[in-house]
């Protein structure tokens, strides 16, 4: 009856003690495949970056980024445009995914995809747009 | 049979609380690890704002355009 409690107390310290644990703990972030679609993402930015000083594009609340002022961008320059914005998203899906499936749960996926929502917007140049709470609002 | 009961309640509470714990969203280190992909992807040296990156103008304004001689 005691070693049962005994072990009954150890448990319960086991379990308070591994959220600590756990918190501590680094997230992988060094796959393979998460440094393929770093990569892509780095070389498209030097495309994309005049067009977030523009406000031609912006970063969106959940994570991705949208057209924000088409007409910021000459007409024959919209269709690329629209491209880079579609392949930038779903590197950026592809990344959250991959993240979340890495660390063996992928249930994760859409908390780190919040995560970084807040981490993009924070890190942005001052001038470039984000969705803030009432719309799009320049840093 | 009082020893039965006590380990059949041990094995309800514990066993969900343990996956319970494995399934907290470390925030923290997700945080960090945000932070570093963005620094690599956009290029930021140690966090910092590239706020002189981009110091030529970049604006489209009609007193920057060249002529267009076409029309």
């Amino acid at each position: 009856m005691k070693k049962l409690l005994l072990s009954l107390v150890v448990l319960l310290s086991f379990m308070l003690a591994s959220p600590l644990v756990n918190a501590a703990a680094d997230l992988e972030a060094n796959t393979p495949a998460i440094s393929a679609i770093k990569a892509s993402m780095q070389a498209r930015h030097g495309q994309l970056a005049s067009f977030y000083t523009s406000g031609a594009i912006g970063l969106t609340k959940d994570g991705l980024i949208a057209i924000k002022d088409a007409s910021a961008v000459p007409l024959k320059d919209r269709g690329g445009l629209n491209g880079l914005v579609a392949a930038e998203n779903a590197d950026r899906n592809h990344l959250y995914k991959e993240i979340a499936t890495a660390n063996g749960h992928p249930e994760w996926q859409a908390e780190i995809q919040n995560t970084f929502a807040s981490r993009w917007i924070d890190k942005a140049q001052s001038g470039w747009f984000y969705q803030g709470a009432s719309g799009w609002t320049q840093k | 049979m009082m020893k039965k009961w006590i380990l059949a309640l041990a094995v309800a509470f514990i066993l969900p609380a343990c996956v319970t714990i494995n399934i907290y969203f470390p925030a923290a280190a997700a945080e960090k690890a945000a932070d570093k992909i963005i620094d690599d992807v956009w290029q930021l040296k140690n966090g910092e704002k590239p706020a002189g990156k981009s110091s030529e103008p970049k604006t489209l304004e009609p007193a920057s355009t060249p002529v267009n001689s076409a029309q």
